[in-house]
């Protein structure tokens, strides 16, 4: 197959006829083989999923040519649409029955020992990482707002995607995200004015 | 409970917080132009460094990067 140029391909899905059901498959197919290898580390993904993803991102690739700006090959961006597509349903898929969390899990128990699993570790370390440990929780107590601890907790602990974490509540990515980005901006801002920077606090859970 | 693998994870995060960010939908504006820039062997984390910085804290948009290289690589082959 001759590689198409951006203005061949955009001309062709434009078009009518012949040239243009010809450019839908070899798009539809482009994409199939691109989703393959993509998802190929992903499990339960079947044959007819493939098929599906594939199918979407034709039908919305066509309804968005007009925003393609053509900053980057057009099948790079075609491919983007196929995989944010199929990501974006296997994320779904996942976590749809997962629920969130309580904020109240990622306290500091003060009761129960720190995971150590350096035996060489001496007293000195360990009293150092516990008051690191108390530190951050302590911020995270007391510096974040009930959603920031709440999505804070689904993404750290859970280890849930952003998008998800959106879902179950009730916001977008978007707004969550900018969420986020103020909680760690707080954290890091806490955490440095105790004269524990992020940087130090890393340091000093390097072998745990 | 926060543990040392939590621990660790939230303040990398913390650790790699700037001033401005560019948030998930931004970055899938910019993530094609981000890729072809990388395949045609540019410095696209210097070229794009908000991008580069959102793909190092949000591990969804880190993971459709990563699927988007697989993906057009193996059209290119």
């Amino acid at each position: 197959m001759a590689v198409k140029s951006n203005e061949e391909w955009l001309s062709a899905l434009r078009g009518s006829g012949v040239e243009h059901q010809q450019a839908i498959q070899e798009l539809g197919e482009t994409l199939k083989r691109g989703l393959r290898y993509a998802l190929s580390s992903y499990g339960k993904v079947r044959p007819e999923d493939i098929d599906d993803f594939a199918q979407d991102a034709v039908l919305r690739i066509l309804d968005k040519l007009d925003t393609f700006q053509g900053r980057s090959r057009f099948t790079t961006w075609a491919h983007k649409v196929a995989v944010h597509i199929a990501l974006s349903e296997l994320r779904r898929r996942r976590w749809r029955d997962v629920p969130l969390l309580p904020p109240k899990e990622l306290s500091f128990d003060q009761e129960a020992p720190v995971d150590v699993r350096d035996e060489d570790e001496g007293p000195e370390e360990r009293a150092i990482r516990r008051e690191m440990m108390r530190l951050v929780s302590a911020a995270i107590d007391n510096d974040l707002t009930d959603r920031q601890r709440q999505a804070m907790v689904a993404i750290v602990l859970q280890g849930m995607p952003l998008s998800e974490v959106a879902a179950h509540m009730d916001t977008n990515a978007n707004a969550l995200y900018k969420l986020l980005h103020d909680a760690r901006k707080r954290l890091k801002k806490r955490l440095t004015e105790a004269g524990m920077p992020p940087e130090d606090i890393l340091a000093a859970f390097q072998d745990a | 409970m926060l543990r040392s693998d939590s621990l660790k994870s939230l303040v990398r995060m913390v650790m790699l917080t700037r001033a401005i960010e560019i948030d998930c939908d931004d970055c899938m504006v910019l993530i094609d132009e981000y890729i072809d820039m990388e395949l045609a062997g540019k410095d696209a984390a210097m070229a794009m460094p908000l991008v580069k910085a959102h793909l190092d804290l949000c591990p969804p948009c880190r993971r459709e990067y990563e699927a988007l290289l697989v993906a057009v690589q193996a059209v290119m082959d």
